[in-house]
């Protein structure tokens, strides 16, 4: 009777440990195809239910969803909103990557960190860990097809794959630095918005636009932070604002592990180019609208190993951070601290008039 | 505004303002104002942070490969200080560049100074010429031995090397496939060097494979197929390499032939 009791007894501690083995399983300096990260997003939700949801806001040409996680402390105002999206080019691992540390921060520190809780308290995170789902997938597929870029939609003509989902929203599409042939990498698709990655972005954030403050697309490889716009004709109207933040972003970056990152336009550092998603949300007002580039500078390029997943997340979340904190700020802190001062004002200067 | 501009501006004004001012007075002023700006636009000052004086300083360290890369040396681009470009006529475009370049395996850094001259839109396109000062800290890194070791154990190699995807799609490299690794970065080098534009900037993405050849000539012998880079049109082109090498005579290219383009990948 007690072997037996025993033996159940250990089954069942097995299962429980196991059951909370694989709770915390989730590695976050290996990469992972598609299926564990739907998993883990699915975990995330069930561990953190007072602050995590999944939103389904699209489907891709090969049926798939596309997700993101909604973070935030449950309020009953009206919330401000930061965006953050990955994976939108297949071959750059480490934005989807990002993502799933990027998350992994938020709910390690929002607890013990006084900031951190006032930001969730404040604002929900629309966090997607990967955007061009079809793409990611198929760079999983075999050593051949790891360097896929675009989407998995057929093109207009046989032979033909894919359109760059980052030339195909409604920011000066097809003007500069794209191409019409669909063969070619940075093919902007049959007309703007004809992708149903580029629709689920542009109606999800576009009907919520006003409660946008900031708006961050992931990349690789070039370690750079580019503002708008990607048309050299175009200046955003808060350019010099869009540098002085940058530059502090990178500033937080260089002081993590002492990486160089270049801040800049597009068309200043790297190239011309229209149609980004980061365009499209200035243009809708969301005036914090920046492109990570991340690790590293060409030596591993797409395929950067697993042992700089680590370093190249803590740096590229401090300056996500800097960027959000002060989007946040300026929102939040900002208008106290002026309530204050015009407080502290009239009240002297109604002294001032007793006197 | 930097030392360079000033000097340029009062240049620009001395000139303006020069020995011509006293005598024939309007003339005298017109031509010596065009002289002067034309002295001005002839090198014209870039932002060292900005794409044009990157792109240039992207082919100093692929032109040092060709020259001095081996399985154990693998020259990069760390820093561009300054830069100016200068159109030479009709022929092309002429880059002074001052900036730091990496020796990658050891990280050792040096300055230096480059001129990267790239030829103008002619009827057949032309590899840039590249000059670099001479760099002494860079060329001192020590890899004799490492690479008479590597040279002895494939010289007679039995079965002969023959690899595939390196790095892997995770990024990983068997230790004993990187020395081949930065021996196709810089077979690869000569490729993109004769590629380059200053509408290209290049880096070596993944070798598909590399199998190795009779030993010739006590040249280890080697067909690959790389996979090249280009940040600016975002593709991915696929050159066949048959090249050589040696501790004694380093790289040589015997011949390279780009790939058609690979519809699925």
């Amino acid at each position: 009777m007690l072997q037996f009791g025993g033996f159940s007894f250990a089954v069942l501690l097995f299962t429980v440990t196991a059951a909370t083995v694989e709770r915390v399983q989730h590695d976050y300096y290996k990469y992972h195809p598609m299926e564990e990260i739907s998993t883990w997003m699915t975990q995330m939700a069930k561990d953190h239910p007072d602050l995590v949801t999944i939103v389904d806001y699209g489907r891709t040409y090969e049926k798939r969803t596309i997700k993101l996680l909604k973070i935030g402390l449950n309020t009953e105002a009206k919330k401000k909103a930061v965006w953050v999206e990955c994976g939108i080019h297949a071959r750059e691992w480490i934005s989807p990557a990002f993502c799933q540390y990027f998350v992994k921060q938020i709910l390690q520190t929002y607890k013990t960190d006084a900031k951190m809780e006032k930001m969730v308290r404040n604002m929900d995170f629309y966090v997607t860990p990967v955007l061009n789902v079809d793409g990611y997938v198929y760079t999983w597929n075999d050593s051949t097809t790891r360097l896929w870029r675009k989407n998995r939609t057929p093109g207009p003509s046989s032979g033909c794959y894919g359109t760059d989902l980052n030339r195909n929203f409604d920011s000066n599409w097809g003007t500069v630095g794209v191409s019409f042939d669909c063969k070619k990498e940075i093919y902007c698709g049959t007309h703007v918005m004809s992708e149903l990655e580029t629709q689920a972005v542009t109606y999800f954030v576009g009907t919520r636009k006003d409660d946008f403050l900031c708006f961050l697309t992931i990349h690789s490889f070039s370690q750079m932070i580019l503002l708008p716009f990607g048309h050299p004709n175009y200046t955003a109207s808060n350019y010099n604002e869009l540098m002085k933040v940058g530059l502090g972003a990178a500033e937080a970056i260089w002081k993590v592990h002492g990486q160089n990152y270049t801040v800049g336009t597009s068309p200043d550092v790297l190239y011309p180019f229209s149609g980004s998603s980061q365009d499209w949300a200035h243009m809708q007002g969301i005036h914090f609208s920046y492109t990570f580039e991340l690790r590293d500078k060409g030596t591993f390029g797409f395929q950067l190993p697993e042992d700089q997943i680590q370093p190249a997340c803590e740096e590229a979340y401090s300056g996500a951070l800097h960027i959000i904190t002060y989007a946040h700020d300026q929102t939040f802190s900002g208008a106290v601290v002026t309530a204050a001062a015009t407080l502290w004002t009239l009240l002297l200067a109604a002294g001032v008039t007793l006197m | 505004m930097g030392p360079k501009s000033v000097v340029v501006l009062a240049a620009f004004l001395t000139a303006a303002i020069g020995p011509r001012a006293g005598s024939e007075v309007n003339e005298g002023r017109a031509s010596a104002l065009e002289d002067a700006a034309e002295r001005a636009m002839a090198a014209r000052q870039l932002n060292p942070h900005h794409y044009e004086a990157r792109r240039a300083a992207q082919v100093v360290p692929l032109y040092l490969n060709t020259r001095h890369g081996s399985p154990f040396r693998l020259f990069g681009l760390q820093t561009v200080h300054a830069a100016t470009v200068e159109d030479v006529g009709d022929s092309g475009r002429r880059y002074q560049l001052e900036m730091s370049v990496q020796e990658i395996i050891t990280e050792t850094t040096e300055k230096c100074s480059a001129e990267v001259f790239f030829p103008g839109e002619g009827k057949q396109p032309s590899p840039p010429q590249v000059k670099v000062s001479p760099l002494t800290e860079l060329l001192r890194v020590d890899a004799k031995a490492e690479e008479e070791a590597l040279y002895q154990r494939y010289r007679t190699k039995d079965p002969p090397l023959s690899a595939q995807y390196l790095p892997d799609s995770h990024g990983r490299l068997d230790p004993d496939m990187k020395p081949f690794w930065h021996l196709c970065i810089v077979a690869s080098s000569f490729v993109m060097l004769s590629e380059s534009t200053e509408g290209t900037l290049y880096n070596m993405a993944q070798v598909a494979s590399i199998t190795q050849l009779p030993t010739e000539n006590e040249q280890l012998k080697f067909d690959g197929l790389v996979l090249l880079h280009d940040m600016v049109s975002q593709e991915i082109p696929r050159w066949k390499l048959l090249f050589t090498w040696s501790p004694a005579g380093g790289v040589t290219v015997l011949q390279m032939e780009q790939q058609p383009r690979c519809p699925h990948c």
